[in-house]
């Protein structure tokens, strides 16, 4: 394998604000010379935060920045031989293109015959020959972007940061975008630092990935890694579609999870809760008596080259691509290899569940309508007349969106009272983990919630599950 | 008919009777005063009278030159304050604006009193420094003028672009010359037109100073005092047309600015 050299490297970067808030913590992070890295994640995990102190707009509270292995944290942004495309683009409008794209060179007290010949070229490399004298506001915005990634590259940096460049355009331009920003990656060498909420254009474009959330690194890794083996829930969920199930495993090689007993290849001792994760291509319907677990086919939905097919089993919700379809009400079965199965020791035994929405626009799980109206949980949005608009004032297709709970062991209280419980089921493990049991409570709907209780209950205990409202996180899947 | 008394043309109409009443009549009048003599003959003898007689002229470039004066220390007092207080993070910023714009709400004549009292104290008898004294009691009324635009301006500069600048390699003060100041001309031109233009007429200011000089506005009150309307209008005309140059020469800067020529 080539030797090659970190050119930036971040080392326990840290970033909190006056009030309190931590947008980046404890942040890690070496890149290759040459790489082309992007920083993917939901908006407020510190993606643009780390960028921005990258390119020295911010000063990380603590933490080293360390560029070719000198220190470089306190640095001003003109003294670092880094570039960023700004996310809107911030274009100077009181220059031509031309004066626009020169601005740096000038800077460098760079000779005019030699600033000529450079914007001829990156113009020409942007595909915007010609425009020199244009004025910014005679562009559309796609043209905009490349001035914009001219006007950096021209520079020839050592890095160039770019911060959700292709945010405010359509999506035809987006994807030609895309392509052409992979292209001039190979032809220009320079290191690409990039930063998207779009899974999509990150497993596109990059040779590494860093997810992140909540300011902390949750993965890092190829496209192929990232997507094949995820190293937490939330990874799983954020890239790509998956199914998503909190289990245990039962036996060597053995898990148990949606209601079924899987065998699996990752070796995880008996007891583990566990968090497995399978990938909507890698369900496989056959007739009930062959699958693993048996359900309802609740919705069929075309996707071009495939069938999104949503199974019922139980409570749990499986979801297939398939290039067969099936017709609703058929009553399948689900089977999945077991090297398609991929196990997480679960650290984090948050229990995820779907909720479902009654005729009266209430959140409703099995049969209990929850105190919680959905303006409150569909962000932005607003009821009129019975029927909820979103910020933009049209109608949300509630058959559309799936909303998800999330609730935390320890905020789930066991009870005797079963019928006061959300939920009821038989305690099927238990582990004392020093100050308080960790119980696996298998449902009557066949999910399994993890519970944290102080109080010993018995194997096989039936009990009711009391799920306060306030302490349950709501998202939205559309 | 009258469905529609309250169309949108229809509700112009006050102002229209207005603008004619108020400006359309007046400058006509004014007009016909400025091309006539006392006897109600068509004259040009104002006009070339006022170019002719060196006390007009005279007070022509002295108006100009404290007209220009004035502008120039409001702009040198209001960029850096407008400046700092629109990139300041300050919790108490609208205060501050506050206290700059508050000048404007005490009434004039009594700021103007205050003003004579303390230069009367300092200085004794005004009269020996008329310029200096009118220039004061100018900038002191027309400040906040300046000052408000040029704030707005500059508060309402993306904040992107600074840092493209920075990032393209400028240091700070680079990055004001380059990208700050050119894009807040627009606030100072705004600022100088509402800052000279009231300074080129005003007389007030000068006259409740007990100034022993003249400025153009002066001067029209001194011709209309003796009871000379026709000389008093074409000054009065005169003076609109350079005021009406001015404007035109500021719009015509605004526009070649945005339009993308770079001014520096």
């Amino acid at each position: 394998m080539e030797h090659m050299t970190n050119i930036i490297e971040l080392r326990h970067i840290t970033k909190t604000y006056e009030d309190g808030f931590s947008a980046v913590s404890d942040l890690n992070l070496e890149v290759k010379k040459g790489e082309f890295i992007t920083f993917l994640g939901p908006s407020g995990c510190g993606k643009t935060t780390t960028l921005r102190m990258i390119a020295g707009f911010d000063l990380p509270t603590e933490g080293e920045i360390l560029l070719n292995g000198k220190p470089i944290t306190e640095l001003p942004p003109n003294k670092r031989p880094i570039n960023t495309v700004f996310q809107r683009y911030a274009l100077f409008p009181h220059m031509n293109i031309y004066e626009n794209i020169a601005f740096g060179l000038r800077q460098k007290k760079t000779p005019e015959n030699v600033i000529a010949k450079k914007v001829k070229k990156v113009l020409e490399l942007v595909d915007l020959e010609g425009f020199e004298r244009r004025s910014i506001d005679t562009l559309s915005g796609g043209q905009q972007q490349r001035v914009a990634i001219a006007r950096a590259v021209v520079n020839e940096p050592q890095i160039l940061l770019l911060d959700e460049p292709l945010g405010a355009l359509d999506l035809k331009m987006r994807k030609e975008m895309q392509l052409e920003l992979k292209e001039m990656h190979r032809e220009l060498g320079i290191t690409f630092i990039y930063v998207t909420h779009d899974q999509e254009e990150a497993l596109t474009m990059s040779d590494k990935i860093v997810v992140m959330a909540e300011g902390k690194m949750q993965q890092i890794g190829s496209p192929e890694d990232i997507y094949n083996e995820p190293a937490n829930a939330f990874v799983a969920d954020f890239i790509g579609d998956s199914n998503i199930f909190n289990g245990i495993m039962t036996g060597k090689l053995k898990a148990r999870f949606c209601g079924g007993e899987f065998v699996c290849v990752d070796d995880v001792e008996e007891g583990t809760h566990i968090t497995a994760v399978v990938r909507p291509e890698d369900v496989i319907l056959t007739a009930p008596e062959k699958g693993r677990i048996r359900g309802i086919v609740t919705s069929v939905i075309f996707k071009g080259i495939h069938y999104e097919i949503t199974v019922e089993s139980g409570k749990n919700e499986i979801v297939a691509q398939s290039v067969n379809s099936a017709a609703v009400g058929e009553r399948v079965g689900v089977q999945v290899e077991p090297d398609n199965i991929h196990i997480m020791i679960a650290e984090d035994h948050t229990n995820i569940f779907a909720a479902e929405i009654n005729k009266n626009n209430e959140l409703e799980y099995n049969g209990t309508v929850l105190n919680v109206p959905l303006t409150r949980i569909i962000r932005g949005s607003r009821e009129e007349d019975g029927t909820l608009l979103d910020a933009s004032g049209s109608e949300i297709d509630l058959k559309k969106i799936r909303i998800k709970i999330s609730i935390k062991p320890q905020d789930i209280e066991l009870t005797d009272e079963q019928e006061e419980g959300l939920v009821q089921g038989c305690i099927s493990n238990l582990i004392y983990k020093g100050d308080h049991y960790s119980y696996v409570i298998h449902t009557d709907l066949e999910q399994d919630f993890v519970v944290d209780d102080e109080y010993l209950w018995n194997m096989d205990d039936q009990v009711g599950l009391l799920m306060p409202v306030e302490k349950m996180v709501f998202t939205v899947r559309k | 008919m009258y469905k529609n008394i309250f169309s949108r043309k229809s509700l112009g109409i006050p102002y229209l009777l207005f603008l004619l009443l108020f400006v359309l009549l007046p400058l006509f009048v004014l007009i016909y005063y400025a091309f006539t003599n006392g006897q109600g003959e068509f004259t040009v003898l104002n006009l070339t009278g006022f170019f002719t007689d060196p006390n007009t002229l005279g007070t022509l470039c002295y108006s100009f030159g404290i007209a220009a004066v004035t502008t120039v220390v409001c702009l040198l007092l209001a960029y850096p304050a407008a400046y700092i207080l629109a990139i300041s993070k300050l919790p108490a910023k609208s205060i501050i604006i506050m206290l700059f714009v508050m000048p404007m709400w005490i009434n004039f004549s009594l700021r103007i009193t205050a003003l004579k009292e303390i230069l009367t104290w300092m200085e004794g008898r005004l009269a020996y420094h008329p310029f200096f004294n009118t220039v004061l009691g100018m900038s002191y009324d027309f400040l906040p003028f300046m000052i408000l635009p040029i704030y707005t301006t500059i508060s309402k500069l993306d904040g992107a672009l600074l840092e493209a600048a920075r990032d393209l390699g400028a240091g700070e003060l680079q990055a004001f010359l380059k990208v700050t100041l050119p894009l807040s001309l627009p606030g100072i031109l705004s600022g100088v037109s509402m800052v000279f233009l009231p300074a080129m007429t005003n007389y007030v200011v000068l006259d409740m100073l007990y100034n022993s000089t003249y400025i153009m506005g002066s001067l029209i009150g001194s011709y209309f005092a003796a009871y000379n309307w026709n000389g008093g209008s074409m000054i009065a005309l005169i003076l609109l047309g350079i005021v009406c140059l001015f404007t035109l020469m500021t719009r015509g800067i605004e526009e070649e600015n945005t339009r993308g020529g770079a001014l520096l």
